[in-house]
């Protein structure tokens, strides 16, 4: 059940976007409204897709947030959460990205899996997200709250697209079948430094769990991942800030390599 | 430091392991101890133990990832011997009660060499090709200083702070796998506690072989074939105690387990 109105729900869905069009900071939206509820946060949410949908933009993906143990603990919260990838989010790997159209990026190493079948919860396991997918690659998530300071709760964040904002993705696809997903490494360095490290299991202990848990999140809302999704799991390592003129590249066993620069 | 020190800090150590009571830090008690020095304590331990029957069989890298330097507050490896004592077999019981004071453990890929290795101007070239096998292992740490207040000094004198080990259950050719982006999932207990991978240990395992190589080719020492090299923690150290079992994968490698009783 939403405690807010359409109106208040509207006028936050705009006031959210855009800080993100503009790069500007807000204060986070629970302050104001303490009393909003996760479905709420999810209608302002859907509220900003349908905003960008009705000027033309593509919608081209989905990504979990805060699939991390280490981060749900952090955050004191005991779900994740899910956004989407609007078509200006993807850069090409090897392209950059312009720090100026951001507020205070970081950057995760991630997996993606894209579908092949629907999946719709409740009730979907790793199993059928491993049956649904027609291959797996990697990819980095550049990730921008806009809330002061990256300070949030997770009902805030929701609302915020979970801070979804720019992606690259690109490497070696492989099939879900070839690949050890729950060790595969990840190595991201910037700068030439390694700075994070991490394996598959880091994200609700298998890759796949991430896109079932999405899923069943869908479903909650009657919505479905249609086959042909991009989905992003959430972020294998620590999710590292980043400065203009910074290179990134992520590494990782079995599927290659990806890269960027923020200038 | 004088030998006469160094054979009085060996001895002072080399009763702590038996005894299991902690000294202070050797960098408490001698200041003026240097890096060198603290080797010449290692190497006159080691020979305390070889004196009771104990057999060199290998030789561990220690401080290699940047989480450890970071818990450790140091910015250099170090190095052990690792002896036939202290070595068990995956999946069985891993004795620590009445053989360790303050154990931790740590996810490792283990070298198996088949040919030796002696500094300096070892490459990464040289050491995949002196490499017979790599396994998944756990290394349990310990140490014999009061409270685990280590400086590098301290835990190079203490044999690199080596307790206990245990071997995986594959061998796997080091051609088979890339070794800076293997993926590696410690479980304890049955949660996942962390994650990791090759590059966590100086850019990669093979870099903390090659540094080792050349920095016992100062002391004359050779890596030799057969020998079992421990590369370096890929993960943060976990303090283990009795009851509790941990289980280590390395995507491309294997894994570990063990049964700390």
């Amino acid at each position: 059940m939403g405690n807010l109105t359409k109106e208040q729900v509207n006028e936050l869905a705009e006031h959210l976007e855009n800080a993100e069009l503009q790069a500007y900071e807000v204060t986070k939206i629970t302050d104001d409204y303490p009393d909003m509820t996760y479905e709420d946060a999810f209608d302002i949410q859907w509220e900003i897709r349908r905003r960008k949908e009705a000027r033309g933009t593509k919608i081209v993906g989905m990504k979990m947030g805060l699939t991390s143990w280490a981060k749900m603990k952090q955050m004191g919260v005991e779900n994740p959460c899910y956004g989407f990838l609007a078509d200006y989010f993807s850069v090409p790997d090897g392209g950059e990205i312009r720090i100026d159209e951001l507020i205070h990026p970081k950057i995760e190493a991630e997996l993606a899996f894209v579908t092949k079948k629907a999946l719709k919860g409740p009730g979907v396991h790793i199993a059928d997200v491993l049956a649904a997918t027609d291959f797996v690659m990697p990819a980095i998530e550049v990730i921008d709250s806009r809330y002061k300071d990256f300070k949030f709760d997770l009902k805030s964040v929701i609302a915020d697209n979970s801070s979804s904002t720019r992606f690259v993705t690109g490497g070696q696809m492989k099939q879900a079948s070839q690949l050890d997903l729950k060790n595969l490494g990840v190595v991201m360095e910037i700068n030439g430094t390694v700075v994070e490290v991490g394996a598959g299991a880091a994200v609700l202990g298998h890759p796949a769990a991430s896109v079932a848990m999405l899923a069943n999140m869908l479903g909650e809302r009657g919505e479905e991942l249609p086959a042909g999704s991009f989905v992003m799991i959430g972020a294998i390592t620590a999710a590292v800030p980043v400065k203009k003129g910074d290179n990134f590249t992520v590494r990782y066993q079995d599927l290659g390599t990806l890269s960027g620069k923020f200038v | 430091m004088n030998d006469e020190i160094i054979k009085k800090c060996g001895e002072q150590l080399y009763k702590a392991l038996r005894t299991r009571q902690c000294i202070k830090p050797l960098t408490e008690t001698y200041p003026e101890i240097t890096i060198d020095d603290a080797y010449k304590v290692s190497q006159y331990l080691n020979k305390l133990r070889l004196a009771d029957g104990e057999r060199v069989i290998g030789k561990k890298i220690g401080v290699t990832s940047k989480a450890v330097m970071d818990m450790l507050k140091v910015g250099q490896p170090d190095f052990g011997f690792l002896t036939d004592k202290m070595v068990f077999s995956e999946g069985g019981d891993v004795p620590i009660t009445g053989q360790l004071i303050q154990p931790k453990a740590e996810g490792e890929v283990a070298f198996i060499l088949k040919q030796d290795l002696l500094g300096p101007g070892v490459t990464a070239a040289d050491v995949l090709a002196a490499t017979d096998f790599v396994m998944a292992a756990i290394e349990v740490v310990d140490s014999r200083i009061e409270d685990w207040r280590i400086k590098i000094q301290d835990t190079i004198a203490d044999n690199a702070s080596c307790g206990v080990f245990v071997l995986g259950d594959r061998a796997v050719n080091p051609r088979d796998v890339d070794l800076a982006t293997c993926g590696m999932v410690v479980e304890k207990n049955g949660a996942i506690i962390s994650t990791g991978a090759g590059a966590a240990a100086l850019n990669s395992p093979v870099n903390c072989v090659v540094w080792l190589a050349n920095t016992l080719g100062k002391y004359g020492i050779a890596l030799k074939a057969g020998e079992v090299i421990m590369s370096g923690s890929l993960v943060p150290l976990e303090p283990v105690k009795a009851g509790d079992s941990m289980r280590v994968s390395i995507g491309g490698i294997g894994s570990v387990s063990a049964r700390f009783v």
